[in-house]
């Protein structure tokens, strides 16, 4: 009763990480954050369901929001990541929503707040390009950028965790860096 | 006592470690890689009581990657552990359903994973008993619950509840509840030689240590352990957990650096969780609402691997002026997972339970229940009548009725409308009783000027590092700038867990004394040592407790049944706050909790299978962004010169406490509808005659 390496597990893929071009074979049960975390040694991006459950893992991926935990590795040839240890680009001074994290003491023990980061960056984008949330006015013009009032806010940023109940200090912290 | 009088204390000081926790740089126990590092996973028991008979390995062990599989028996050589749930391994005999029962490690996590899987368990299952408690015959009253008796009479409380004018019989229910911190329990461990270091996931470093020690049979100076950050614990991490000895195991067992990462639904079996309890609350009084008699008689459980009584009963020690009181534990060991801390174990469901039941003593007589509580306030410690510390929880619900609007609220329950939507508001007390340890802590004095605090402290998110230099630049009386903490490593000086909100008054007694008198005395430097044991542990001649009270507004929406939360506030006396921008965001976390406990957290422990079928996140609901309104937490300003040298009360836990019940209160005056089980899900709603078809 022995499974032997059945030809085909690995692939080589070729993914751009915060700006960074990586070449990798990769398992082909290997998802985007374990490949963050095991491979590349960015361990900002957090664990803490696996499952899609929680959004600690939440990364952006050709500058959408996702769950990197869902994503297996070898379907992402070709793309362009973006992680917590990428926001702020090249620079010393970090994103502005970080500063406002920081301002606005919008995390205790930090294990949710790469994914909540990421999370509201990808979430503004979406707002601005008009993508309607389910608290949405439905009768308001389609494709304009939505206001995002707390209720916006809350509703858009549910599928993050934080089991410290950072919550009403991350609502403002996103509210801080609104255009 | 000296106070503490510079600039630094009370400040809201930014956390020290924020920068590296918004930027990703901060490494928690799984981000260490060692060198050759590899990974675990464990298997779970599929029994729920029984013996493993046989392992089968061969098709884990041909898997390309898998470097071992350990069964039961490959810890036998370690010394037994105090604590039963550590024990994993060492026999094959299972106590409950998701006891680990194999480990398979392997180079990745994927095919450690696949590993675990293969791995055949053979059991010889016995039949099982995993309750429901309530009723069982082997109920026991238990001796001791958390140093306290677990029984508490006095006065005649049967006879004056039977004599009693208006008497009030009702019983609360609260389901098992899980922690789930979002980082899940895990540890790296890695042997050099006979030295082993883990980097673990724990709110007490001192702890993980000397029981490693024990078990391994080390020297403790040859164990290292490592907890710079922490995602959270709630209680789950207050002592160590089975992926501590387990990932040490396994690192001996291969040779190489070991990763166990426990995965999320296996995380409710093994790290504790609130033990379900069932609350008997009668109430005697008198027509102008004094108390005559307060019964409070708590039905919980246990496993049969440890004795965890959710010590529920003892609030109604604390709460209320009575001239009679019955406050008592009934537990039944069951083959179940093993119950555990969990933020304010035993105050959280008590006062759930207690602080409903005043609310409906209030609607019985008619009274203001704000002002039914402060009719009853006790001029000493009911139970004991030792006099208090300090004691301002009337002051918090007058504070608090103010600030959010009570006065001129009309009692009539079900009559406001919006809609489809019956509103109410809702008041609970909160208590929680001051606990201290001796802790030791170092300061050292630079010769550029600056100082070095050195403790071994845990920040589980609490902002320990930033608190404690607040605490040591007032007591050195320098800037803030100029002090420097070090935290989380087993090579500085031993403390006590951050755990029963002690943490802060703990570790900070033993800084302030260190810096006091390298401050006094200069020459004793650089580097002062103090040690707190003595002090800290001294019996106080004052009952120590903080309060709060808790005011909530709700939405119910009768044709889906949601419950939805308007506004919470908590106003809380907890002595002398030290940082009020992080004190702040311990409060209103807690108080999210608590909103979850009330409406969304609930687990089961099924009987025909004997562990939790809500296992994962998905199943069991903690709150999201968009259950949780606009909430306030503050407080008043407490001098209590009985505590600590700084005057503090710990405020970790107590804003989860009564939190539940403002909310179910709130409820009761939006509908008319007493709901008496938590959580209060729309089914429940939706199944009360008024809101059915
Ligand atoms: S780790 Fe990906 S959603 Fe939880
Ligand atoms: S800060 Fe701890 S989980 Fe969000």
């Amino acid at each position: 009763m022995t499974s032997a390496p059945r030809p085909g597990q690995h692939s080589e893929v070729t993914l751009r990480v915060n700006g960074k071009p990586h070449t990798l074979r990769v398992d082909h049960r290997r998802v985007l954050l374990d490949l963050l975390r095991e491979e590349l040694g960015l361990t900002g991006s957090k664990k803490g369901c696996d499952h899609g459950q929680c959004g600690a893992c939440t990364v952006l991926v050709d500058g959408r929001r996702l769950n990197s935990c869902l994503l297996l590795a070898v379907a992402l040839d070709g793309s362009e990541i973006t992680t917590v240890e990428g926001l702020g680009g090249d620079g010393e001074e970090p994103h502005p929503l970080q500063r406002a994290f920081l301002d606005r003491d919008a995390f205790q023990c930090g294990y949710c707040t790469p994914g909540q980061l990421c999370s509201a960056v990808g979430m503004l984008a979406e707002a601005a390009a008009g993508h309607p949330s389910h608290v949405t006015d439905p009768g308001a013009p389609s494709g304009r950028p939505v206001p995002l009032d707390r209720t916006e806010i809350r509703e858009r940023m549910s599928g993050n965790l934080c089991r410290c109940g950072a919550y009403p200090r991350i609502v403002e912290a996103i509210e801080d860096v609104i255009p | 006592m000296t106070g503490t009088t510079g600039a630094a204390l009370g400040a809201p000081a930014e956390r020290r470690e924020g920068r590296q926790k918004v930027t990703g740089a901060a490494r928690y126990a799984a981000e260490y890689a060692p060198p050759g590092r590899v990974h675990a996973w464990p298997v779970p028991a599929a029994v729920a009581r029984g013996r493993v008979t046989g392992v089968d390995t061969s098709a884990a062990l041909a898997l390309p990657g898998v470097l071992a599989v350990l069964t039961p028996s490959d810890a036998a050589g370690l010394a037994a552990p105090e604590d039963g749930t550590l024990a994993v391994l060492r026999t094959p005999d299972v106590p409950h359903r998701g006891w680990c029962v194999a480990l398979a490690v392997a180079e990745t996590p994927e095919t450690a994973r696949a590993a675990a899987r293969a791995v055949r368990v053979d059991y010889a299952a016995k039949p099982h008993d995993a309750g429901p408690a309530e009723g069982h015959p082997d109920a026991y009253e238990p001796e001791d619950v958390v140093g306290q008796p677990g029984r508490v009479e006095y006065g005649d409380p049967e006879a004056a509840y039977a004599a009693a004018e208006v008497r009030l019989d009702v019983t609360y229910r609260v389901p098992p509840l899980h922690n789930h911190p979002m980082e899940p329990h895990a540890t790296t461990a890695h042997w050099d030689g006979d030295r082993l270091t883990v980097y673990t996931s724990t709110q007490g470093g001192t702890t993980v240590r000397s029981v490693l020690a024990g078990m391994f049979r080390l020297p403790e100076e040859r164990v290292t352990v490592v907890a710079e950050h922490v995602g959270g614990g709630f209680g789950s991490k207050g002592t160590p957990r089975p992926d501590v000895v387990l990932a040490a195991l396994a690192a001996r067992h291969t040779g190489r650096p070991v990763t166990l990462a426990y995965p999320r639904r296996y995380l409710p079996t093994v790290a504790g969780h609130r033990a379900p309890t069932v609350q008997r609350l009668r109430l005697g009084a008198h027509p102008d609402g004094r108390l005559t008699a307060l019964l409070h008689e708590v039905t919980t459980q246990t496993s049969r691997v440890n004795e965890f009584v959710e010590h529920a009963a003892v609030v109604s020690r604390v709460m209320y002026a009575t001239p009679s009181l019955l406050s008592t534990h009934r537990v039944v060991p069951l083959d179940v997972p093993t119950p555990s801390w969990m933020r304010a174990p035993g105050e959280a469901p008590g006062m759930y339970a207690l602080e409903s039941a005043v609310d409906e003593l209030a609607d019985a007589l008619g009274t203001d229940p704000v002002e039914l509580r402060v009719l009853n306030e006790p001029r000493t410690e009911p139970a004991g009548g030792k006099p208090f510390s300090s004691r301002h929880v009337v002051e918090c619900l007058r504070e608090g009725a103010r600030r959010f609007g009570w006065a001129g609220r009309d009692p009539r329950p079900g009559i406001r409308r919006e809609g489809p939507l019956l509103l109410g508001t809702g008041v609970a007390a909160a208590t929680y009783p001051v606990q201290v340890a001796p802790s030791t802590a170092t300061a050292e004095a630079r010769p550029d000027g600056t100082f070095v605090v050195r403790i071994n402290a845990a920040d589980i998110g609490t902002g320990a590092r930033t608190v404690l230099a607040q605490i040591a630049a007032d007591a050195l009386g320098v800037p803030l700038d100029r002090v420097r903490t070090e935290v989380g490593h087993s090579d500085l000086p031993p403390a006590p867990l951050a755990g029963g909100s002690s943490g802060t008054a703990s570790w900070g007694w033993a800084v302030h004394e260190a810096c006091a008198r390298l401050a006094a005395h200069p020459e004793e430097g650089p580097t002062v040592r103090a040690d707190t044991t003595g002090k800290a542990d001294a019996d106080s001649p004052y009952a120590r407790h903080a309060f709060g009270a808790h005011f909530a507004e709700v939405a119910v929406d009768t044709v889906t049944g949601e419950i939805r939360v308007r506004r919470l506030l908590g106003v809380y006396a907890a002595g002398r706050i030290l940082n009020a921008r992080t004190a702040r965001s311990q409060f209103t976390g807690a108080m999210i909790m608590g909103l979850g406990m009330a409406l969304t957290e609930h687990s089961t422990l099924d009987p025909a299978f004997g562990d939790f079928p809500e296992a994962d996140l998905a199943a069991y609901h903690v709150p999201v962004q968009a259950d949780v309104p606009d909430i306030e937490a503050d407080w008043i300003d407490e001098h209590d010169s009985h505590l600590n040298p700084m005057g503090s009360k710990g405020i970790g836990e107590i804003g989860i406490v009564g939190t539940a019940a403002a909310i179910g209160n709130a409820v009761h005056h939006a509908t008319g509808i007493r709901f008496r089980e938590l959580p209060l899900t729309p089914d429940r709603i939706l199944a009360a005659p008024p809101y059915q078809g």
